[in-house]
């Protein structure tokens, strides 16, 4: 027992070292990404690199919001997210909990619907929803962005998982109160629901914001651009070569989304464990 | 009382099944129905009035040299990266069951990656594996290596959209093993422990069967991911040099913009097709045996 204890601290130091390491290789592209996107073009091609800026600019910043039109970008990301995460949270805890507590005809064949549907590829249902998007007028939209990703299956997953595991006494005993089956779903399980709700509208907004296909192929006009298709459009366009300005490009699009997680990063893991284990 | 239930349920439900019949399954049957046909871009305005090919598309497409080769480059992103992953997620997981200090910085770090757009860090990686001035590159000369151009060649730029995209895609399913890892009970380890098994031992015996179901599920998502590889290699190789990088969903991509709308929809089927059939032999063979 003497051996085992004394021998725990030793082996606890080589895991710590090793996720130190891990950890460094973690977060060395994200702090090389944000010290290049303020140096000079020049400085960031040099061979061999430099880490610490040696001259600091903010030249690739001021042209990303002055030159090329990233504020808009910025804008339409963020209103494509803002309304897929509050379609995604409405929808998906309604029929989560109907699919979690309620009793009806078709409840299994629903619910093995969605779990499918987790499984689709988003590249299978793209050529039909452009010519559909087409022909609703919606091409070149951010509405046509967004629409297609208003109910997505994760949601309903998600809240159905949380919601079986409130307690059928509290539905019992509002029906004995005389409480209507859509009240007791208003007043009394969304209220509880906050912190599933959090996670699941945490982790829409970033898919959303990270989203890359569907508006690559519905944006037309750069106008309609979201973040990451204009810096992709950028990074191969002719802006390839402009390595400053890409770097604070990346740095727009990923900075954010840090601060959201450092910030909330409570909800995604819960949520994501939560996925994984039912 | 029943009814009631019945009545609430449906509405609540009828809201997302609108919705959903809309933009996924109509366009799921769709995406099939147009595989069996030309419709291009020029029909757009009448996807109705196209011609039956029948099978035409699929035969052409595994007779299509650049389909054979993108079909072959989604497949090694599969069994390169879901072993790949899986293995760093399961140490870091492994790593992190371990510690008490600091555990919670550990984890945001490791899962910081997955939270950013694949877009954004793979245009940061490209100049990380520059030729020359790459960090990469710039590491490996200090240990006297000269490193090569990794997104140059044709043998490697596969591969390290590889690592890239494993580095970014560990920490879900780092969080999903830890979540499984805590699952299993200490007195199990311990009473192992006590019977001199070693730390080797107990994981291969007891920690490794425990966590099949746990394993499993990453083994689906992450092949699931990996099968729909495509933004690293938009914005890292443009699918090059020669083609070395593209994938089915980049093919697809491409035929869906050269307006060949029936080409891409057979090719976007034969995927969904393989999501499926990856699928269900990972169940068949991981799955709990009866």
């Amino acid at each position: 027992m003497t051996a085992m204890t004394s021998a725990r601290p030793q082996g606890h130091r080589w895991v710590y070292l090793a996720l130190t390491v891990g950890l460094i290789l973690m977060v060395i592209p994200f702090a090389w990404m944000v010290l290049s996107s303020i140096k000079p073009d020049a400085e960031v091609r040099a061979v061999p690199p430099t880490w610490w800026p040696e001259t600091v600019t903010l030249d690739n910043y001021r042209s990303l919001f002055d030159r090329l039109d990233f504020p808009l970008y910025f804008l339409n990301s963020t209103l494509v997210a803002l309304a897929v995460t509050l379609g995604n949270v409405v929808f998906g805890s309604m029929l989560g909990y109907a699919l979690a507590k309620l009793d009806f005809p078709g409840k299994r064949t629903l619910f093995a619907l969605v779990l499918v549907t987790l499984m689709i590829p988003g590249v299978v249902t793209f050529v039909p929803l452009f010519v559909l998007t087409t022909n609703l007028g919606l091409t070149n939209t951010l509405a046509g962005i967004g629409l297609p990703f208003l109910a997505g299956p994760f949601g309903v997953f998600l809240m159905r998982q949380f919601i079986s595991g409130l307690p059928d006494e509290l539905i019992q005993a509002a029906r004995v109160d005389g409480a209507g089956e859509l009240r007791i779903f208003f007043s009394i399980i969304l209220p509880l629901c906050g912190p599933a709700l959090a996670t699941l509208g945490i982790l829409t907004f970033l898919t959303s914001w990270n989203n890359f296909l569907w508006p690559l192929v519905v944006a037309q006009t750069e106008d309609k651009y979201t973040l990451p298709v204009a810096l992709a459009l950028y990074s191969v366009g002719q802006n390839a070569t402009k390595y400053g300005l890409l770097l604070a490009g990346a740095v727009v699009v990923v900075i954010p989304v840090i601060a959201v997680f450092l910030a909330l990063q409570r909800y995604i893991m819960q949520g994501i464990s939560m996925t994984g284990i039912k | 009382m029943r009814r009631q239930q019945a009545v609430a349920a449906w509405v609540l439900a009828v809201p997302f099944m609108a919705l959903f019949l809309v933009f996924t399954a109509g366009p799921v049957l769709a995406s099939l129905g147009m595989s069996f046909t030309d419709i291009r871009s020029t029909d757009m305005s009448s996807p109705f009035a196209v011609g039956f090919l029948g099978m035409e598309n699929y035969t052409k497409l595994l007779a299509d040299p650049l389909f054979q080769k993108v079909m072959v480059n989604t497949g090694l992103y599969v069994v390169l990266g879901v072993p790949l992953t899986m293995v760093l997620a399961l140490a870091a997981a492994v790593g992190l069951n371990r510690v008490t200090r600091l555990q919670g910085l550990f984890r945001v770090g490791y899962y910081m990656p997955v939270v950013t757009s694949i877009v954004a860090v793979s245009v940061v990686w490209r100049f990380l594996l520059r030729d020359e001035g790459g960090l990469v590159n710039t590491a490996l000369s200090w240990v006297g290596v000269n490193g090569p151009g990794w997104l140059d060649s044709t043998a490697l730029a596969l591969p390290s959209l590889v690592v890239m995209s494993a580095w970014r895609n560990l920490g879900t399913l780092m969080v999903i093993f830890l979540a499984g890892l805590q699952t299993i009970p200490m007195d199990v380890k311990e009473a192992a422990e006590v019977d001199g098994a070693g730390a080797w031992q107990r994981f291969r015996h007891i920690t490794l069967p425990l966590l099949r179901p746990t394993l499993l599920f990453g083994a689906v998502i992450t092949s699931i991911g990996y099968l729909q590889f495509f933004e690293e290699a938009f914005v890292m190789t443009k699918g090059g040099p020669l083609d070395a990088t593209r994938s089915v969903t980049f093919f697809t991509y491409d035929q869906f913009s050269f307006g060949n709308y029936g080409y891409a929809a057979a090719a976007s089927y034969l995927l969904f097709l393989a999501v499926v059939v990856l699928t269900l032999a990972q169940f068949k063979l991981f799955g709990e045996k009866e």
